[in-house]
């Protein structure tokens, strides 16, 4: 039988290391909604979303109630929209028809954010794709809720470079478009390498054409448990340091395991995936900066940096894989910089810069996240950092993403601020030396070989 | 025979619900919970309680299986009740303590 001091550990982990779960997102398939006419499919995709979704956040606040444990954001994800939308729109235009449908529903399921305003171009681009990236920054200026994302490269494919270059000129349209609100489109936008089919995890959550009808994923949290656990072990060595995280972090997601289980029956809709990932929020107490300082680094972005998240990274998912029955996802340790306290002290004291955080990038489990840049960047050195994290997840095997910020009329030294969940950031600076005719070659870098792996 | 199985099953796996009541220790804390709960036909099978630097410490470990309140409602009003008596009192299914703390 369950004692005390267990019960207190975990409303400890509740209420005041903010053990949370970071979200229920529910995933649809669109693939059904299709049709060539424009206004039978953003009926058909509305109908469907709010069937499936009405009582998504309802049943969130239940469970939330029932077992004491805060649930922060229900989500959902639908099928990449272009390849839901191709008969019926034939322009940006139309597309931006279909982000006001997704956003209404949003709306109407009170979810905050619906993801899969999305393409896959990992390859090459249909007439279509390219219509529906075309029209991201008017999608994204003219909704609320609607989050896109745009997977360019794989480890299977190489990198399409031509969709590089336009992603490039859309981060900056797009943060042209929202320029009155920070850039704030760009915050909704990511572009991804080898993106995962189940990811919970806004603004790149999309519900893969693998995935079943319908399905209920969860993103687990926790920065602040593991860092209160580590404080119990300083000054021990790596093996204690690592079975500590291990530990930790098993805890952490049988909640989330339990949650998505709950969840799923409730909803009467399978259940898909735990991501275990380590999402920070700007709240003090909850950041991942914060367990690598723990660890024994005086700021985040000091020699030690990359080795300390590949450790943490890597028990998270030691522990964590033993505690749910279905993993997935991104699965590993956040580092956007606006939504992590920690991370914007380090680079306003001078320690963290976005070369350092590309190395981490390497490590961990997603990317570039959350940096506001300054807004006069060049779009050809955006599509060049795009280039480059496309390029550690291709050689890597792994996911890898880009969400930067252009702040138009903000330059180095400047604070942006973006509200909620998402933060506010130091503007950081950009390596000021070109590479626009790289960028404008255009084509593919081929697939990588998949031996002789040094 | 495998439906009545799992009928037996279900019933033992009939998840409890533990309550924990944290604050500064006063007369009648006891008293005024296990009240509620007599009230709203919930049975407590087991109470722990320690105090820790004047601080009062209590779990019980209840079933609320012949109450007709909902969840929800009884969640809610425990805490109104808390609020009331100046101390912390949480009711919560003992899934969350489980399957955290067993394999």
């Amino acid at each position: 039988m369950i004692n005390i001091l267990e019960v207190n550990e975990t409303n400890q982990m509740i209420e005041q290391e903010k053990l949370d779960v970071r979200t229920i997102t529910l995933g649809v398939s669109l693939l059904d909604c299709c049709d060539a006419d424009l206004d039978a499919l953003n009926r058909n995709i509305y109908d469907k979303i709010t069937r499936l979704g009405k009582d998504l956040v309802s049943t969130g606040r239940e469970i939330e109630l029932e077992y004491g444990i805060p649930i922060v954001n229900k989500r959902i994800a639908v099928t990449p929209i272009a390849l839901v939308a191709g008969r019926a729109c034939r322009s940006p235009e139309d597309f931006v028809e279909v982000a006001a449908t997704l956003d209404k529903a949003a709306r109407n399921t009170g979810v905050n954010f619906l993801g899969g305003y999305s393409a896959i171009v990992s390859k090459g681009m249909t007439p279509t794709d390219e219509a529906l990236i075309r029209s991201i920054p008017a999608a994204l200026a003219s909704t609320e809720r609607v989050c896109s994302s745009v997977n360019l490269g794989s480890t299977k494919t190489g990198i399409n470079m031509d969709a590089v270059k336009l992603m490039g000129e859309i981060v900056r349209e797009t943060a042209e478009a929202t320029k009155e609100n920070n850039s704030l489109g760009c915050a909704k936008l990511v572009v991804f390498c080898n993106a995962p089919d189940d990811n919970p995890f806004m603004a790149g959550a999309f519900h893969g054409v693998s995935e079943a009808d319908a399905v209920v994923n969860v993103g687990v949290s926790g920065p602040g448990v593991i860092k209160h656990a580590l404080e119990g072990v300083r000054g021990k060595n790596f093996e204690v340091l690592c079975e500590t995280v291990k530990r930790t972090a098993f805890k952490v997601t049988r909640a989330g395991q339990l949650v998505a289980q709950e969840a799923s029956e409730r909803l009467g809709i399978p259940f898909g995936i735990v991501d275990l990932s380590l999402a920070p929020t700007p709240s003090v107490g909850d950041s991942v900066a914060g367990i690598l300082e723990e660890m024994g680094l005086e700021s985040v972005g000091a020699p030690g940096t990359t080795a300390a998240l590949a450790l943490l990274n890597d028990q998270v998912k030691k522990g964590g894989i033993m505690a749910s029955s279905f993993v997935g996802g991104l699965s590993g340790a956040f580092i956007p910089v606006s939504e992590d306290q920690g991370m914007i002290d380090a680079v306003n004291r001078g320690a963290l810069t976005i070369e350092k955080l590309e190395a981490m990038t390497c490590v961990c489990s997603v990317g570039l996240d959350m940096i506001a840049i300054p807004g006069d960047t060049p779009a050809s050195t955006i599509s060049g950092i795009i280039a480059d994290e496309a390029a550690i997840g291709m050689i890597n095997q792994k996911t890898t993403a880009v969400r930067l910020i252009p702040v138009i009329g903000k330059d180095v030294g400047e604070t942006v601020e973006f509200g909620g969940l998402l933060g506010y950031a130091p503007v950081q600076r950009v390596n000021g030396f070109g590479c626009a005719d790289f960028i404008n070659r255009g084509g593919r870098i081929p697939a990588p070989i998949h031996s002789f792996k040094n | 025979m495998p439906e009545e199985i799992n009928t037996i099953q279900g019933q033992e796996s009939m998840s409890k619900t533990i309550i924990t009541v944290v604050g500064k220790d006063t007369v009648g804390i006891i008293a005024k919970v296990c009240t509620y709960l007599a009230e709203n036909q919930v049975n407590v099978e087991d109470i722990s309680q320690t105090i820790v630097q004047g601080y009062f410490n209590m779990m019980m470990i209840v079933d609320t299986g012949g109450s007709t309140k909902p969840y929800a409602g009884m969640v809610i009003e425990l805490d109104e009740l808390g609020e009331e008596i100046g101390v912390r009192i949480r009711c919560q299914r003992e899934d969350i303590f489980t399957k955290m703390h067993r394999i």
